[in-house]
């Protein structure tokens, strides 16, 4: 007897811990694979509720950078993608992972470093900058993870002239992270790095580093939202994912991504409809 | 870092329902892995203490190591197979608490199948020679040793409980960090480093060390109780 009334308490006590993780009724509810400036500039943390109250779908976001985040997207396992690389984002596009691209917003990229510049990288342009930052052989970390500011860095090295493989040398630190990681790398070892503003704006850590570079058009950083092909992946939660993007692109969805701000700074500038592909 | 930890103090001080519900998603998917780890470990780990069986020493050397399995080559094997585009894609899994649970079930029930066959067959150099004159089946002889060992087997459990709330490379990798949904202790931990906010990292660090210390404090009692009630 005792025994029994033992083995049925373990029992409820096994459902009672069980019960929520297992039979969590879901409301209607969308996953958007995107990059960690995104979320980590608290953007998604501002507007995502603002889609969910009128909506009533609520929106989980996966971040990651957004070679992983496409690659979510290719495998199924998201419904909508929401990016900043649009050569990456036209691969996927043709290949059929996705069904149209939208662009969305744009914030712009920056050159952060150290307050002394030992390199003499501020003021010019993003390219001079790093012309000059290799020169001096001045630590620079790069994030090294296919993400989009991994590609426009790959890219500001490329239109610099300068032969990435053929220069790089121990200042050089792929650290393979995201942005925050990068950055806490950066403020560790002052070194030199290119950022997204939003990240850098929300970013606690700072030390001594600050921004050297920006405004340059090249800095120039355009978000893309596109739904996961229903067509390949019959899972993919269409209607819901589509609401998502057409509320991002709406004139309401616009005036709300202009809305977020850090210490009084617009880290996004909606401009749905300027081009779409 | 004293000055971190001073402001951490404070930020325990204002932490909110967020925090609390993060905390509560941690215990519940780590206890709930700990309890499938322990149904299938315990049982798993007693049989291979008893039954005599060729390749019996290849299979306890192969349960003793994936003790030490890593996290995250777990988290992507489970990550692979509850993939939309994988063999299990259709349950629809993938970044869900569920699926945390999945990738740390799969971590703990060999640590504590491992540690039962080791008290088991300990308590069985005690008292096997009378056992086996009981002539009773493996799985009945298992089942007494386990009853006689009961105590002895929280501290198993403990250890699993340790490597389940603790662990960031499977929840991370299957469950995806999201926000209000697959957050847990050491995804948000790892998130507030990642934004450079050290301070409220460190204090959520100090919230899971505690939540810690209170289950493992939890147990002791409980084990005490029991022992005095049953032993």
């Amino acid at each position: 007897m005792d025994r029994l009334r033992r083995s049925l308490l373990s029992l409820a006590l096994s459902a009672a811990i069980l019960g929520p993780v297992a039979a969590r009724a879901e409301p209607a509810a969308i996953t958007v694979a995107s990059t960690t400036s995104t979320e980590q500039s608290g953007l998604f943390k501002y507007l995502l509720p603002k889609f969910t109250e009128k909506t009533g779908i609520a929106v989980k976001v996966v971040a990651l950078g957004t070679g992983q985040a496409l690659d979510v997207g290719r495998r199924g396992d998201a419904d909508v993608v929401f990016v900043h690389d649009k050569a990456a984002e036209e691969t996927f596009l043709a290949e059929g992972a996705g069904v149209k691209r939208h662009e969305v917003m744009y914030n712009d990229f920056v050159v952060v470093g150290p307050k002394a510049d030992p390199a003499g990288a501020a003021g010019g342009e993003v390219t001079q900058a790093l012309r000059r930052i290799a020169d001096a052989r001045a630590p620079f970390v790069s994030r090294g993870d296919r993400s989009g500011t991994h590609a426009a860095e790959l890219r500001y090295w490329k239109d610099a002239g300068l032969d990435l493989a053929a220069i790089r040398g121990d200042w050089y630190k792929d650290v393979g992270q995201g942005m925050g990681p990068a950055l806490n790398t950066a403020s560790a070892t002052n070194a030199y790095l290119l950022s997204d503003r939003g990240t850098w704006l929300s970013f606690r850590n700072r030390g001594d580093l600050a921004v050297l570079v920006q405004g340059d058009k090249r800095l120039f950083n355009q978000y893309g939202v596109m739904l996961v092909n229903p067509g390949k992946h019959p899972q993919v939660k269409a209607k819901e994912g589509q609401a998502f993007i057409d509320w991002l692109i709406s004139p309401e969805g616009q005036r709300d991504i202009a809305g977020y701000r850090i210490e009084g700074e617009q880290l996004f500038f909606p401009n749905a409809g300027a081009g779409k592909s | 870092m004293v000055e971190t930890l001073a402001e951490s103090v404070a930020r325990l001080a204002s932490l909110d329902r967020e925090v609390v519900a993060i905390a509560w998603l941690s215990l519940r998917v780590s206890l709930t892995a700990v309890l499938v780890g322990a149904l299938a470990g315990i049982p798993l780990g007693a049989l291979v203490a008893v039954v005599r069986f060729p390749g019996r020493q290849a299979l306890v050397g192969l349960l003793n190591a994936s003790m030490g399995l890593p996290p995250v080559i777990v988290g992507l094997v489970i990550y692979l197979l509850l993939s939309r585009s994988g063999p299990l894609g259709p349950l629809g899994l993938l970044f869900t608490p569920a699926a945390m649970v999945a990738a740390q079930s799969v971590l703990v029930t060999p640590l504590i199948a491992a540690l039962t066959r080791q008290i088991v067959a300990d308590a069985e150099a005690h008292l096997g020679d009378q056992l086996r004159s009981l002539r009773l089946p493996p799985w009945r002889r298992a089942g007494l040793l386990v009853f006689d060992v009961r105590f002895s087997l929280v501290t198993a459990i403990l250890a699993a409980f340790g490597r389940a709330i603790s662990e960031i490379g499977a929840v991370l990798v299957v469950g995806g960090n999201i926000d209000g949904f697959t957050r847990t202790m050491t995804t948000a931990i790892s998130l507030e480093t990642q934004k450079g906010d050290l301070a409220l990292a460190l204090a959520l660090g100090l919230v899971l060390i505690g939540l810690v210390l209170l289950v493992n404090a939890a147990a002791t009692i409980l084990r005490a109780y029991a022992v005095r009630a049953y032993g």
